[in-house]
């Protein structure tokens, strides 16, 4: 019988992964010759001003209604908005933000990393470090702090993830408990020291911004202030956990080559919008310094390597459930995803836990 | 006493680029300027082993292909997270076409 996966950042799994050379490990790249990757990762500020003007005024726009329409039924309309926007889009700001290549100007990926973060109950400092990790050591169980869905996969959880419960249940008790101060081991193990103390601030200023909203609520004896602030991450973040479930779930774990670990899907304009063409994951991966706009391209760049995208997000889903639910009952079994003929094959040989189990 | 070691000729490396050098089992970054001058760094992003010869150099600035951490290659200075160590910079000059680094 295989062993169970151990998913802290600091147990078994951590030391075998180390042990096999799976953490901070070469992983496979697509080659793409470096005029083309140098005119891929060109950064502009211009399309992310637009998106990030048309995302502004949406934001206020749809507060707006809710504020003028509150108290009737009108403003169910534009909660749905306002909720998408506030706790969905978010998260792909946050993303590319972060990563520094949504804009040329650094101060303007700061900022919309800075606002992002707070929007989504997510330490800024904590989750630079977390998703760092992410990029080097993606889907390594014992390594990478965002697996969204552990194997076993457990169901229940994922479904109440789309109302942002238990996100929510996670992400404000660890505001609070990083700002008192307290650091836990696992975010120590891929934080570094001197960076630690800018956790604790961090998180001070989002408390502050909470406790600041409730004091308004308090005072105007309404729930239209935490309708606006906090609560959002709770009625609008389906549409985050409906594309983020996609990026790995169901896929190899434990290998090192992104085609086998990450999936891309292609999506409605609106979701792409929204998501900030994240669909395009494996190109994500492969190559980070990409921004946001220049993924289709590259897409169309190497796609010839990589396997076959899923047409939707609805036929994503049909295709990993069947899957899913035979991890329930052994959890080794995964989703293999078939290259064309023009790409270069796996290399088995690097991917030291490959399990045997596969999905063709 | 430091050598003096031919890198690449001037026309190897674009201007606002970057390319890798090896040399003595070392990994070395050689950069040209968006103002046609020449600077050399150790080749490894000093956050985790990603080469930064695969990275985007903007003005004065280096971004690692791995996790974007970002440094200036002339000084070698780190830029924010989540690179936090800085980089090791060499001399450089430029004799008859060739672009030489000093190394330790």
């Amino acid at each position: 019988m295989a062993k169970k996966r151990d998913y802290s950042l600091v147990g078994e799994s951590t030391r075998t992964a180390i042990e096999t050379g799976l953490a901070s490990a070469e992983w496979y790249h697509t080659d793409v010759p470096r005029k083309a990757m140098k005119e891929l990762m060109q950064r502009s500020d211009g399309p992310a001003i637009r998106d990030t003007i048309i995302w502004i005024v949406a934001i206020l726009g749809s507060a707006a209604g809710i504020a003028w329409f509150w108290g009737t039924w009108w403003v169910v309309p534009f909660l749905l908005v306002y909720g998408v926007l506030y706790g969905s889009s978010s998260d792909s700001r946050w993303h590319e933000c972060g990563h520094g290549t949504a804009f040329r100007t650094r101060w303007m990926n700061d900022a919309v990393y800075q606002i992002a973060s707070f929007m989504l109950m997510r330490n800024p400092v904590t989750w630079r470090w977390s998703h760092a990790r992410h990029h080097t050591d993606t889907i390594i169980v014992g390594r990478d702090a965002e697996i969204a869905m552990m194997r076993p996969p457990d169901l229940l959880r994922a479904a109440l993830a789309f109302t942002g419960i238990l996100d929510f249940r996670y992400s404000l008790p660890t505001l609070v408990r990083n700002a008192f101060g307290s650091i836990s081991p696992d975010e120590k193990s891929f934080i570094p020291e001197m960076e630690l103390h800018k956790v604790v601030t961090a998180a001070r200023w989002h408390v502050a911004i909470y406790v600041a909203a409730i004091v308004l609520a308090l005072y105007l004896w309404s729930f239209l202030p935490l309708v606006l602030i906090g609560l959002p991450r709770l009625y609008g973040s389906w549409h985050m956990v409906l594309t983020g479930l996609l990026q790995h779930i169901g896929l190899a774990d434990n290998v090192t080559d992104h085609r086998l670990n990450t999936r891309t899907v292609y999506m409605n304009p609106i979701s792409r919008f929204i998501y900030w063409n994240m669909n395009y994951h494996v190109e994500h991966h492969m190559f980070p310094m990409v921004p946001y706009h220049a993924l289709p391209r590259l897409h169309e760049l190497i796609k010839h390597d990589l396997p076959a995208p899923n047409p939707s997000m609805w036929h994503a889903y049909r295709e990993v459930w069947p899957v899913l639910l035979k991890q329930l009952q052994y959890e080794d079994y995964f989703l293999k995803r078939e290259l064309p003929p023009t790409a270069r094959p796996y290399r088995d040989e690097f991917h030291a836990l490959t399990v045997p189990a596969a999905a063709e | 006493m430091a050598d003096w070691v031919e890198a690449c000729g001037v026309d190897d490396v674009e201007e606002e680029d970057v390319i890798r050098f090896d040399h003595g089992g070392r990994t070395f970054a050689i950069y040209r300027s968006p103002d046609d001058e020449y600077f050399a760094t150790d080749g490894y992003c000093t956050h985790e082993k990603a080469h930064l010869a695969d990275g985007l150099v903007m003005d004065d600035i280096i971004e690692c292909p791995k996790h974007n951490g970002r440094f200036n290659y002339k000084t070698g200075v780190a830029r924010g997270a989540p690179v936090c160590v800085n980089l090791a910079t060499y001399p450089v000059k430029v004799e008859a076409g060739k672009v030489m680094i000093q190394i330790g």
